[in-house]
C-alpha cells in the first residue's frame, strides 16, 4: 500500500514535472488565479524590504566619475502631441504642474516657479525592469516641499502621476504611496547631467523614486493626484504599465 | 526509540528528501524563468551600471538568419539554439534562448519575474529550512563534514581515481558520500545556493537602500547580475553531471532512496 502510494506519487510528479512545466505553464500563466498567486509574492516583497529599512533609508549615491557615459531613454522616446511640440518650442516656458484631488489647497506650478524653489541634486543608479542600470545625476524640487504647500487632506492614500505622453493610445501614468512620496531623494527633476532634462528622458519634468525600478519614474509629468485608492483610475492597478502589462505596482525588486 | 532506530537506518532522512524535491522544482523554474528575465536584456555588464551604449563582456546577437553569443572578443555562432531560433510553429525568433528553456515558453518578463519571484520565496526560505534542519538532525555533522582524514590528498585522489573507473559505491565506506560528492554538495548547498539569493538581493533596488553593502559585495548591481548569471551556469552545470553520476551509479535504486529514504549500507549507524 505504502509503495502503491509513493509510485503513485513519483508517476504523478514525473507528469507534473514534464507535462505540465513545458506547455502547462504557459497555460498556468495565462489563468488570472495562477497570476494572483505567483502576484503575492510581489506582497511578501513590500512588506519584508520596506520592514528591513528605517522606511527613509536613502538609495546609494554616486560621484560624478561614476556617470555612465550615455544615460539611455527607454519607452516613450517623445510624446509627439502638437501640444507637447508646441510647449517645448518654446523651451517649455508655458509647462504647468497641477496638484489635485485630496489637497487642501490644490496648487498650479509653472515650471519657473518649480525652478525657483529649494533644489537636490543627486547621482543615483536608474535601475530598469529589463535588467540595465545608467547612472546619471538628477536637480529637482523635493516632492515634500509641493505637498508642504498643497497639504495632503487624510484620506489621501497615494500620488498619481499623470503624463503627457501616450503608449498605444492610453495615457501613461504611475503612482506611488506616501512614504514614497515623502522620501528624501523623490524628486520632481528637471535637469539630468546639469542640462535640462532631454526630451527622450522627460523633458520638462519627470519623477524620481529612487528605490524602485524605472518604469515608476514618470516622464513628462503634467499633474499629480491626490487620491485614497487606485482603484478609479485607468484599470486600477495603479500604473500603466501594471494595466496593461502586469508589471508589479511595488517595483523595489 | 524503535522509530529513531529506524530513521537511522534510512540512508536519506525525511528532511532531505522532502527538500530535496521542492528544491529541484524550484530550480527547474528559477532556471527557466530566469532565463525568460534575460531574455529582456541579453547582456552582462561588470560593475555598478550597464546599458546597450556599454561594453558588455557578453552578449548575445540575432540577425535575419545568425544567433550567435559574444564572450569578450569571441563570437561563438549558436543559431538554432540561441539568439536565432525556429518556435513551434517553425517562425523564427530572435529572442536569446527558445521557448521550450523558458517560463512562460512565449516573452513575457512580468510573467516571469512573477514567477521568478514566488518561487525565489519557496527557495529561499526552503533553503533556510533544510540548513537549519541538518545542523540539528546532524546530516551536516555526520554526511557532509569532511574529516581530517578525507582531506589527505591521498584520499581525495583515490577518490577521483574511483571515479575515473566510474566505481561510485565504495564498500565497507561509513560514509553515504565519497569526498567528490562532499565538495559538490557542500559547495553548491553553502556557498552557491546562498550566493544565488544574495545576488537576486543585490539587484533590487529597495533592497540596495536597505543594504547598499550587499550590492557593494558584489562590486555593483550589473556585476551582481553577472554573477546570477554565472551561478545559475554552475547549477546547470552540477545538474548535468548530477544526473550523469547517477545514471552510472544506478538511476532507479538512488532516485527510490531519494524519494523513500532508501538504506544505509554499513551497520555501523544503525
Ligand atoms: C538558484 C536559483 C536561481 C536561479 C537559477 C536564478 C536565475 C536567474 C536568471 C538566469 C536571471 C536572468 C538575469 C540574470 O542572469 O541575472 C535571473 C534574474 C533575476 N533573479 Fe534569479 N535565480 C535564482 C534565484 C533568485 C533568487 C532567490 C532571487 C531573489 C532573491 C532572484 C532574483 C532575481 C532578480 C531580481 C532578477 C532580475 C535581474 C534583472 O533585472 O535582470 N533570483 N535569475
Amino acid at each position: 500500500m505504502r509503495k502503491m502510494l509513493t509510485r503513485r506519487t513519483l508517476i504523478a510528479t514525473g507528469a507534473l514535472g514534464a507535462g505540465s512545466l513545458l506547455s502547462g505553464c504557459d497555460a498556468l500563466s495565462r489563468s488570472q488565479t495562477f497570476q494572483n498567486i505567483l502576484g503575492s509574492a510581489e506582497d511578501a516583497n513590500f512588506l519584508v524590504q520596506r520592514a528591513l529599512g528605517d522606511r527613509m533609508e536613502l538609495a546609494s549615491e554616486y560621484s560624478i566619475n561614476d556617470l555612465s557615459p550615455k544615460f539611455r531613454a527607454n519607452g516613450t522616446r517623445d510624446p509627439g502631441t502638437p501640444d507637447y511640440a508646441a510647449s517645448a518650442a518654446q523651451g517649455f516656458a508655458d509647462w504647468q504642474l497641477r496638484l489635485t484631488g485630496l489637497f487642501k489647497k490644490p496648487q498650479i506650478f509653472s515650471l519657473a516657479a518649480l525652478l525657483s524653489m529649494p533644489q537636490r541634486t543627486q547621482i543615483t543608479r536608474h535601475d530598469c525592469v529589463e535588467g540595465w542600470s545608467a547612472i546619471g545625476q538628477w536637480t529637482g524640487v523635493p516632492l515634500k516641499l509641493l505637498l508642504d504647500l498643497a497639504q495632503l487632506q487624510d484620506s489621501a492614500k497615494f500620488l498619481v502621476f499623470h503624463c503627457a505622453d501616450r503608449l498605444g493610445g492610453r495615457p501613461y501614468y504611475e503612482s506611488i504611496d506616501l512614504l514614497d512620496a515623502f522620501h528624501p531623494q523623490t524628486i520632481m527633476a528637471h535637469r539630468l547631467n546639469g542640462e535640462s532634462v532631454p526630451i527622450e528622458n522627460g523633458a520638462p519634468l519627470r519623477l524620481r523614486v529612487e528605490r524602485q525600478l524605472g518604469y515608476k519614474h514618470a516622464k513628462y509629468v503634467t499633474g499629480i493626484e491626490a487620491v485614497a485608492t487606485l482603484d478609479n483610475v485607468g484599470e486600477g492597478k495603479g500604473g500603466y504599465w501594471e494595466d496593461v502589462g502586469n508589471y508589479e505596482w511595488y517595483a523595489g525588486i | 526509540m524503535i522509530k529513531s532506530q529506524k530513521n537511522m537506518t534510512k540512508r536519506h532522512k525525511l528532511t532531505t528528501r522532502l527538500w530535496h524535491w521542492v528544491n529541484a522544482l524550484c530550480l527547474l523554474v528559477l532556471v527557466m524563468s530566469g532565463l525568460t528575465i534575460f531574455n529582456a536584456h541579453p547582456r552582462l555588464y561588470w560593475g555598478e551600471y550597464g546599458s546597450s551604449d556599454d561594453y558588455a563582456w557578453a552578449a548575445v546577437g540575432s540577425s535575419q538568419t545568425l544567433g550567435y553569443v559574444r564572450l569578450g572578443e569571441t563570437k561563438i555562432e549558436t543559431t538554432g539554439f540561441i539568439g536565432n531560433w525556429r518556435d513551434s510553429n517553425g517562425q523564427i525568433q530572435k529572442w536569446a534562448f527558445p521557448g521550450w528553456a523558458t517560463i512562460p515558453s512565449y516573452y513575457s518578463l512580468a510573467e516571469g519575474r512573477r514567477w521568478h519571484f514566488f518561487f525565489a520565496w519557496i527557495f529561499s526560505v526552503g533553503l533556510a529550512f533544510f540548513m537549519i534542519r541538518s545542523m540539528f538532525n546532524r546530516h551536516v555533522q555526520k554526511d557532509l563534514h569532511i574529516s581530517r582524514a578525507e582531506w589527505r590528498p591521498s584520499n581525495i585522489l583515490r577518490d577521483v581515481e574511483n571515479h575515473l573507473r566510474l566505481r561510485f559505491h565504495e564498500t565497507g565506506s561509513v560514509n553515504i558520500y565519497n569526498i567528490l560528492q562532499k565538495f559538490s554538495y557542500v559547495g553548491v548547498i553553502f556557498i552557491l545556493l546562498p550566493l544565488m539569493i544574495f545576488t537576486g538581493l543585490a539587484m533590487s533596488p529597495a533592497m540596495d537602500a536597505n543594504w547598499p553593502w550587499l550590492t557593494d559585495i558584489f562590486g555593483g548591481r550589473q556585476s551582481a547580475r553577472s554573477i546570477h548569471f554565472i551561478g545559475m551556469s554552475l547549477l546547470v552545470l552540477f545538474f548535468i553531471v548530477h544526473m550523469i553520476t547517477l545514471l552510472l551509479a544506478g538511476p532507479f535504486k538512488q532516485t527510490w532512496a531519494m524519494v523513500t529514504g532508501g538504506k544505509r549500507e554499513d551497520s555501523d549507524h544503525a
